[in-house]
């Protein structure tokens, strides 16, 4: 992967993509484009299929039908490393959050100018370092969570409800770190009920309704 | 050759897989039968009686096919699971995980079988012979892999989970078989044999095994046809093909 | 070591699992209780005569620690599918295998390792003879990292289903029969007089197929969970 990103070729780019699972269609068929510097929201009620979409965007399932393209190429596989963030936060239960963000530090490579302290601090953990998540509550954990993406390199974000589990300054928490990635020459995918409107500079819609039959 | 390439093509569409099996069923059902009964007649009445164990010997015709098979499923299984992990192909899926119950059944059948031969020859109804005590380990394989299944709720994922634990166990089989005989001669001195050092069988009792050899391999056929059809009607009954397949054509509105 | 490589990762993997294992100490240290209890099951059942039991304490620890191991390799996976940390090895674009690997290792460490030091105890209350202590030793470290391979693919297979456990130890001790034979068969090798390294041999080639081929195995295996 280039360090900065080239701006023509879509970072991530999906033709004719659909799910069929059981017989039952979940989601498609479908087209989508993201480029570097901006987030694409996907709106959709319950059930309208955004987290599969979202975890076969991250390469976690197979799609039924379609392709998907990262950086041109053709690849259901992951050719480089995704930020992710799903409603299971991928946290250890008895890690502190400094722990836990050294993990994701080890698997993902780190950012440069962003410490693990540092990035506990900006999203309101600062005295929570230490502590076992298990005791953190599901706002603080989400929040851990953010942390760990500010603080690993990963020049695509998939993230599924960020807003979710948070109040009113977490939301403005999650515009902020969208705002500084996309400034920074990366991308985001994030899902949303449709409840919450994302504060952004650069924000372009798509909504997904549930699959014709 | 005509035949075999109709074969090959029906795997990739779940209506011409039905389609050729409908048609191929009942033919291997009744070689099977023909055969079964040429074999039993000429075992059971024909063969002379075994010089050493007399004529309890004969339940051989039985239990050494079942054994065969009961390998040879194993293997198929574990072939049909390597195509559908490869290909995902939904009748592979299917045919894998329908052979199993299948070679479930020759391996109990090869153990109660050859717990019978031992009664009358060792005087009890088990012995820890080293064919019959890896027998006993390909069954609980063979639990494994339909347990698995069965376990899985997502019917495709579970049966591609199930075929890989078929092929972890094909890779296994050749090393169980080593280590059980190894374990046999270790403990005993030499091997404890149910088919008391035969090196050459005579003609009249070669016929039967091979007729019997034939008959349980369409027997076979048959089954797993007929079980992967069942299977694959289940699954796509909210298809249009499997609807016409199961009622009939449908019939025009009043 | 550069944070991001394959390397870190492994070693990653490897810390966090320590750690969350050291947090819950007295739990990890189950499978030893277990052993421990169950080899005073023996003599109670069987009766004290010291050369009864000496003459079975070989296979009979041999068994014990295969039971024992089983019981760890349930919670293999199963926090990784819940927490979604398997996602986050998955989104990491890491090898799985390596992954997998280092999830293995840990196992084996957490409860190979403990097993394989309490087993002179056991011998001891036991009665095995002095001369089939070392042979019992090595067998046991041949083999229980073999166990930990071959559980490691069965708990990947069954990752996601509720009560697991019993299906896990249908599926695993039908595969470990090898290990179990060749392992407590050089024990009774070395009391009657027989060769060791034949069976000692095998153990160790088999060890060399399952750290080669066991976590790419196991990685296919919890890939299939996905697609």
């Amino acid at each position: 992967m280039p360090d900065s990103p080239d701006d023509s070729v879509p970072l991530l780019a999906a033709r004719g993509l659909a799910v069929v699972r059981q017989g039952e269609p979940i989601f498609g068929p479908l087209d989508l484009e993201l480029r570097a510097g901006e987030v694409l929201l996907v709106e959709g009620g319950n059930g309208s299929g955004k987290t599969t979409l979202l975890r076969v965007l991250a390469g976690l399932l197979a799609p039924s039908h379609g392709q998907i393209l990262r950086a041109g190429i053709e690849s259901e596989d992951l050719l480089a490393p995704v930020g992710f963030l799903s409603h299971a936060t991928g946290l250890r239960a008895d890690l502190s959050p400094l722990e836990q963000l050294d993990f994701f530090a080890c698997l993902y490579g780190v950012r440069p100018g962003i410490a693990a302290m540092a990035a506990l601090h900006s999203v309101g953990l600062a005295g929570f370092e230490q502590m076992p998540v298990r005791r953190l509550s599901a706002g603080q954990r989400k929040r851990c969570a953010l942390a760990a993406l500010l603080h690993t390199a990963n020049h695509l974000w998939l993230l599924d409800e960020p807003y979710a589990n948070l109040d009113r300054d977490g939301q403005i928490l999650v515009d902020r770190l969208l705002e500084g990635h996309i400034a920074r020459g990366g991308a985001a995918l994030i899902t949303s009920h449709g409840l919450i409107e994302p504060q952004l500079s650069r924000v372009r819609r798509m909504r997904l309704e549930l699959a014709d039959a | 050759m005509n035949t075999f390439l109709i074969w090959l093509n029906s795997f990739g569409s779940p209506e011409k897989f039905h389609r050729v099996a409908l048609r191929f069923e009942p033919w291997l059902l009744a070689l099977a039968v023909i055969l079964g009964a040429a074999a039993l007649y000429l075992g059971l009445v024909k063969a002379p009686g075994d010089y050493l164990q007399g004529e309890s010997a004969r339940i051989m015709y039985i239990h050494i096919p079942a054994a065969w098979m009961s390998l040879f499923i194993y293997g198929f299984m574990a072939f049909a699971g390597f195509c559908a992990l490869v290909w995902h192909f939904k009748v592979a899926e299917l045919m894998a995980m329908a052979a199993a119950p299948i070679g479930a059944g020759f391996t109990a059948v090869t153990l109660i079988t050859g717990s019978l031969w031992g009664r009358p020859t060792w005087g009890t109804y088990w012995v820890w012979d080293a064919r019959l005590t890896s027998e006993l380990v390909l069954l609980f394989l063979y639990f494994g892999v339909i347990g698995l299944y069965n376990a899985i709720e997502d019917q495709r994922k579970g049966a591609r989970a199930a075929s890989l634990l078929a092929l972890i166990g094909l890779i296994n089989l050749p090393v169980i078989h080593f280590s059980v005989n190894w374990w046999n001669t270790l403990h005993q001195g030499n091997s404890i044999n149910l088919f008391a050092g035969k090196s050459s069988i005579h003609e009249s009792m070669l016929w039967p095994l091979i007729l019997m050899a034939f008959a349980t391999k369409f027997w076979f056929g048959a089954s797993l046809l007929a079980r992967t059809r069942a299977a694959l009607l289940e699954f796509e009954a909210g298809k249009e093909w499997a609807q016409t397949a199961l009622y009939g054509p449908r019939r025009p509105q009043a | 070591m550069r944070k991001g490589s394959v390397l870190s990762a492994f070693f990653g993997v490897i810390r966090r699992d320590a750690l969350s294992l050291w947090r819950r100490r007295a739990d990890a240290l189950n499978p030893i209780w277990f052993a421990a209890i169950v080899i005073t099951l023996f003599p109670l059942a069987l009766g004290p005569e010291a050369a009864k039991l000496a003459r079975i304490a070989g296979g009979v620890i041999w068994v014990i620690v295969l039971l024992a191991s089983l019981l760890s390799l349930d919670a293999l996976f199963r926090a990784d599918l819940e927490e979604g940390s398997l996602d986050v090895m998955l989104t990491s674009a890491q090898p799985l295998a390596v992954l997998a690997g280092a999830k293995i290792l840990l196992h084996w460490i957490a409860t190979g390792l403990p097993l394989l030091a309490i087993t002179p105890l056991a011998a001891t209350a036991l009665g095995l003879s002095p001369r089939a202590l070392p042979v019992l030793l090595t067998s046991l470290a041949l083999g229980t990292p073999i166990i930990s391979v071959i559980g490691a693919c069965a708990a990947a297979l069954t990752a996601g289903l509720r009560r697991a456990g019993m299906l896990l130890s249908l599926i695993v001790l039908p595969l470990v029969v090898p290990v179990l034979i060749f392992g407590a068969g050089a024990v009774e090798a070395s009391l009657t007089g027989a060769s060791t390294t034949q069976p000692l041999l095998l153990l160790a080639a088999g060890l060399a197929a399952a750290i080669s081929l066991g976590p790419l195995v196991c990685a296919a295996a919890l890939r299939l969970g996905n697609h």
